[in-house]
């Protein structure tokens, strides 16, 4: 006697479908639109909020693959000394003669190398975590930076490089579409692909997956190159807006960026989550930071709800689990 | 099995003679590490008086000495820290938002005792570490995650206090700025508070039962709580510590240099953990001493003192201090594993 | 009955975690001085029990009376106050303290007024205690540095510092060698004639023949019986912990023998195993047996490649085989179920679908992107060949029982287009209902042309399934018996150290297949 296994769809509710974590970003973008739009007669206007997210799509871009890192249960904190290692180096040698295609190419690929040592040490070194290995690498990264270009700025790029950050396609931000394909191909590789189930699985039970054949070690290494690489993406256009680059910029990106991941509803336990919430995320925290600009808030006073937003979106899910169960995680 | 062994089991001398050979293995590179960091020490000192005969004057001895006061007295806190297998990544900004109110205090009462100015910071500093362990312990946050979380926090603080400005030597008493210049017996104030700090620290955690279960959490928290531990409470009081610890040098922070600032000691976390894993600390938990932690901050700080006097360019110490720590956590590792594939080969089959 | 005839007593526990029922109205007595084996297949809830007794879980109903008065524990530490430690197999302990500190830690011996640790009279005590257990080891010794058998000393050591009056003991045996269960019998029945309470829960019925009076039998979570140990014969005893003659839990048919697939030959792993031996044909249960740490897993990960072996070769099918990483050996067509379905076979918080279909994902894929549709008919396809219980491939894997979840498990294998199977403690917490469906399931797969290594440390299934048997010994193959000799005192011999021999007094004697 065989037992059959009826069913062929999932059960489908209208109740988990709207207890869904997006579902609380969509209300708190909806939340920000309302507040700022009675803060300021300024934010409701086209051109503006298009200017706006140009202003912030610049770290977006790390938000994508870190989302895949989180999701196996690591961290890479070292992302934000890699826009800085990546653009230094694209300037310099900008500025030592290199057309500034070539140099852009460098960028790239000295931003996936970073990436790629991160994951390799990660995975060679596994009694090490995460942490303290991208910690290290952190340091490093930026050390170099400040040991090529020392206290200069190198810059004066070509006209055209501008174009990158500042201008648009027809009415549409350039990095906006150049987000949007990056968000739309790493979606589809984390929900649609064989290599984004390996992730899931990873982050879920990484012994059960390697029993199973999957190749965790190489999964690792492509996403922390890819996470090396999107940093270097960063750094184009990050440079591209700020018109020279120093070995001090982006500090503290990669705070934004896990904040931005977590807020997203990926689970820093590993294995939960999905895309559309990080990418939710960043507009969120974006039009955020737009609007409270606007009325005059300080960078400072930004900071403070950043690392308020991150504390409250992990420990939301935690004490929820708390007062479910009644124990700790 | 971890390559180093603990306080407790070193510091009890030899009282069974007969200890097998086992326990030797671990204990002589727990030995040969503390001896290999002081004889690279010695060696760095030789070779920049070689190149720099101003370094091993009496006025830059001293000089290294209070600079590496401040990072012990925080490595002592971080190492704590560690050993429960947690880290704090905010110590730098708990250190700057302590030291500028402390400076604000004094800038507005000049009369305030010093003693009370350093309570302000430390005051200020537990609270920083009580909250932090509010979300480490209770609520269950990673450490990684909340101290992140927090350092901003902390940051945006110290700046919104201050209105974005600096408190300079000239609104500082000088009661205050005699916390870090003055001496006690000839000795350096700073000196004096890092070697009282040490020796408490020592006790604590050799000779008091809350010491020992810090060790026990970080080195098995499963069974810490079959044991009766209450783990979190633990935690808890760690990052506590480590809070006060912050706070305090902060004040020292202040005081030494005569200026706070909003960014002041931005990034002062990384040198810290650095002390801590070139002194043996284990990022998996459990161990670590106070002797090699000290030994640590001392290396890291000759290193920042003498690089400029052998003109190594200051652009290069944060590529050599983050070298330093990859090296060192890498070498830890492999370290351990020599040791385990010595048991494996001890192993008769 | 006087109130103080027993030290403990349980009433009618009951204990119900998600989906099942972990322990379901048991009872238990436990006299002063008396050391009482507890027994039961794997999942029997032994062990639920005993983190019962030791407060680490509260029962949903029943009573627990401590010298005669009611008790109820929330905590471990109440359990300890009142006198009662247990002794796991895998040692919990501290490996980067000194034994002195994992004797005492939690209730470390302090000075009054100061607080301070007397490190002095601790290290005096635990010295004490190592010598009365005999041990040749310092108390300043670093655990980690210590064999597991010295560990357990040390863990001994920590009860009788508590001046324990009940002392849990959980398969205590199973990774030790003959001499070292020898040195622990001897200790067991000093702490017995000293008047402490023991219970003892092992796999061995040498143990229990050796050291017990009374045997309480669990089974499927039930309370089946109490009997004197003289009193029950080895074949009741049997069936009081199967359910069933064994007999009829073994369908082996009679598989066609084929060709040969797999050869090993002189295999070593420093520091696990070395010099094995031994060859797979189609169709043919291979058993590997021995004691828990001889060696066997170890053995079966290094051919599936989860860890390497140093020296001797592999050939399968006529080439030698080296692999690198599980992967590569699915690829090959060597299977393995590893011994721990919930950590190393499953992914708990996924769909059974999704579990099912993670080894050979790129088959449901074109060029990378998952097929869903296709995924889904294979999932449901061998979901229900392999009988799982569940309303549909959507449920959460974590949902199932251990042998629903063990089906699964054996759904994954069925992906591939393997040619060996290597099934490590396949019946591992499994249900006696389910365990007969996986028997019958393995003697199938035997029947359709696989070769199986059939992994386990329970007799029965060793005598009932297999066609030969390897016995391994602290890393060596030190039989191989077919199944015409294969009987309980050729692989106890085997399994033991030298000079030992299965106990063959009359009507103690492990049943035969």
């Amino acid at each position: 006697m065989k037992p059959r296994l009826l069913e062929n769809k999932k059960d489908f509710t209208l109740k988990d479908f709207f207890l869904q974590w997006e579902w609380l970003l969509v209300v708190l973008i909806m939340a920000v639109f309302i507040m700022n739009t009675n803060l300021s007669e300024y934010f409701l206007d086209y051109d503006n909020l298009r200017d706006a997210t140009m202003g912030f799509l610049d770290k977006a871009f790390m938000v994508l693959p870190m989302v895949f890192i989180i999701l196996m249960g690591d961290i890479d904190i070292s992302v934000g000394s890699i826009v800085a290692l990546s653009s230094v180096i694209m300037g310099d040698l900008y500025n030592h003669g290199m057309p500034m295609e070539w140099a852009m190419v460098v960028c790239l690929a000295v931003g996936a190398l970073c990436g790629w040592i991160n994951g390799l040490l990660i995975v060679k070194f596994k009694e090490l975590s995460a942490v303290i290995v991208t910690l290290a690498t952190m340091i490093i990264y930026r050390g170099i930076a400040y040991i090529i270009l020392e206290d200069q700025a190198s810059g004066k790029f070509p006209e055209w490089f501008k174009f990158l950050g500042w201008d648009y396609v027809g009415n549409i931000p350039f990095i906006l579409i150049t987000f949007a394909v990056f968000a739309v191909a790493f979606g589809f590789l984390l929900h649609k692909t064989t290599f984004g189930r390996r992730v899931y699985a990873i982050g879920n039970n990484a012994t059960a997956s390697r029993y199973s054949g999957v190749q965790v070690d190489r999964i690792k290494i492509i996403v922390f190159t890819l996470a090396g690489l999107m940093a270097a993406v960063t750094a184009i256009f990050l440079t591209s807006r700020m018109g020279s680059t120093r070995p001090n910029i982006a500090t503290g990106y990669e705070l934004e960026v896990i904040a931005m991941v977590v807020l997203g509803g990926i689970s820093t336990a590993g294995g939960k989550g999905r895309m559309i919430g990080a990418i939710l995320a960043v507009f969120l925290i974006g039009f955020l930071r737009y609007g409270l600009g606007l009325v005059n808030v300080s960078a400072q006073m930004l900071l403070i709800i950043l690392g308020l937003l991150l504390i409250f979106s992990v420990a939301i899910p935690q004490l929820k689990l708390r007062f479910t169960t009644g124990r700790k995680a | 099995m971890k390559q180093t062994t603990t306080e407790s089991a070193v510091l009890q001398g030899s009282q069974i003679s007969q200890d097998k050979q086992k326990q030797s293995a671990s204990a002589m590179i727990a030995k040969f590490r503390e001896l290999g960091l002081l004889a690279f020490i010695v060696l760095l000192s030789i070779g920049v008086q070689i190149r720099n005969p101003s370094f091993l004057t009496w006025e830059n001895i001293n000089d290294i000495a209070t600079n590496t006061a401040i990072l012990s007295i925080l490595a002592v806190g971080m190492m704590l820290v560690i050993i429960t297998r947690g880290i704090d990544l905010s110590i730098g900004a708990t250190l700057a938002l302590s030291g500028m109110i402390a400076a604000l205090t004094v800038s507005h009462y000049p009369d305030l005792h010093p003693l009370l100015a350093i309570a302000v910071g430390v005051g200020i500093g537990l609270v920083c570490g009580i909250v932090l362990g509010f979300l480490v312990a209770w609520v269950n946050i990673l450490p990684i995650i909340a101290t992140l979380g927090m350092m901003n926090v902390f940051r945006g603080l110290t700046f919104e206090t201050s209105g974005g400005k600096w408190v300079s030597a000239h609104q500082m008493p000088a009661s205050f700025k005699g916390i870090a210049t003055g001496s006690l017996f000839g000795i350096n104030n700073l000196i004096l508070i890092a070697i009282v700090i040490y020796i408490v620290a020592y006790y604590f955690i050799s000779h008091t039962r809350t010491g020992r279960r810090i060790y026990a959490v970080g080195s098995n928290p499963d069974s810490a709580e079959i044991s009766g531990i209450r783990t979190g409470r633990v935690l808890w009081l760690v990052y506590t510590i480590m809070g006060g610890l912050s706070g305090l040098a902060g004040v020292l922070w202040v005081s030494k240099f005569a200026s706070a600032q909003g960014d002041t000691a931005s990034g002062y976390e990384l040198s810290v953990i650095a002390a801590c894993v070139l002194g043996g600390v284990s990022i998996a938990g459990g161990v670590g001493k106070i002797s090699g932690i000290v030994l640590g901050a001392i290396l890291l700080g000759i290193l920042n003192n003498a690089l400029p006097m052998i003109n190594v360019s200051p652009f290069w110490q944060m590529f050599i201090q983050g070298t330093i720590i990859l090296i060192a956590v890498l070498v830890n590792a492999l370290v351990k594993r020599g040791i385990d594939r010595n048991h494996l080969m001890r192993r008769k089959i | 009955m006087s109130e103080t005839e027993y030290v403990l007593e349980l009433k009618g526990i009951t204990k119900i975690f998600p989906g099942v029922k972990a322990l379901d109205d048991v009872y238990f007595k436990l006299k002063p001085g008396e050391i009482h084996a507890l027994m039961g297949e794997n999942g029997a809830g032994k062990s639920t029990f005993i983190k019962v007794i030791t407060g680490v879980h509260s029962p949903e109903e029943g009573e627990m009376v401590l010298n005669g008065r009611k008790v109820q524990f929330n905590h471990p530490t109440d359990a300890q106050k009142a006198g009662i430690a247990a002794i796991y197999q895998h040692v919990t302990c501290y490996p980067d303290l000194s034994v002195t500190e994992n004797i005492f830690m939690g209730h470390e011996k302090i000075q009054r007024g100061t607080n301070r640790i007397l490190w002095n009279e601790m290290h005096k005590e635990a010295d004490t205690l190592l010598q009365q257990l005999g041990a040749g080891f310092s108390p300043k010794t670093l655990m980690g540095a210590l064999s597991v058998a010295e560990q357990q000393i040390v863990e001994i050591a920590k009860a009788l510092s508590v001046d324990a009056k009940i002392i849990i003991m959980d398969e205590p045996t199973a990774a030790l060698t003959k001499n070292e269960s020898e040195e622990l019998y001897r200790i067991t029945e000093r702490l017995r004639d000293r008047g402490t309470s023991i219970i003892f829960i092992s796999h061995r019925f040498e143990d229990m023949y050796r050291l017990a009076s009374k045997v309480t039998v669990f089974r499927d979570a039930k309370y089946i019986g109490t009997w004197n140990v003289d009193e029950i014969s080895n074949s009741d005893l049997i069936i009081a912990m199967v359910g069933r003659e064994i007999s009829q839990l073994f369908p082996k048919k009679e598989a066609v023998i084929g060709e040969e697939l797999l050869r090993v030959e002189g295999i070593g792993k420093t520091g696990y195993f070395a010099d094995v031996s031994f060859s797979l044909r189609r169709g043919e249960i291979l058993g590997l047996t021995g004691l828990v740490g001889a060696g066997r897993t170890e053995v079966c990960q290094t051919l599936f490649g989860i860890e390497q072996y140093d020296k001797g070769t592999v050939i399968f099918k006529g080439k030698v085989l080296k692999v690198k990483t599980p992967r590569e050996a699915m690829r090959l067509g060597i299977g393995y179920l590893p011994e721990d379905r919930q950590k190393q076979g499953l992914v708990l918080q996924w769909e059974i679908g999704r579990n099912i279909t993670l080894p050979t994902l790129s088959k449901f894929a074109n060029k990378g992107i998952v097929n869903s549709r296709k995924e889904l008919d294979i999932a449901k396809r061998l979901a229900e060949k392999v009988s799982v219980k569940a309303k549909s491939v959507f449920d959460l894997v974590s949902s199932l029982s251990g042998g629903n979840q063990q089906k699964v498990v054996f759904a994954k294998l069925l992906t591939a287009e393997l040619d060996v199977l290597i099934l490590d403690e396949p019946t591992k917490g499994v249900d006696v209902g389910a365990k007969s469906a996986i028997y019958e399931m393995i003697s199938d797969l035997a029947c359709s042309g696989y070769g199986i290594i059939l992994v386990s440390s329970e007799m029965p299934e060793i005598i009932g399934m297999c066609d030969r048997v390897a016995v391994m010994r602290e890393g060596r193959v030190t039989a191989m018996l077919d199944r015409q000799g294969l009987t309980q005192e050729a692989i106890l011999e085997a399994s033991m150290d030298d000079g030992a021999s299965a106990p063959n007094t009359d009507g103690k004697r492990w049943a035969g297949a």
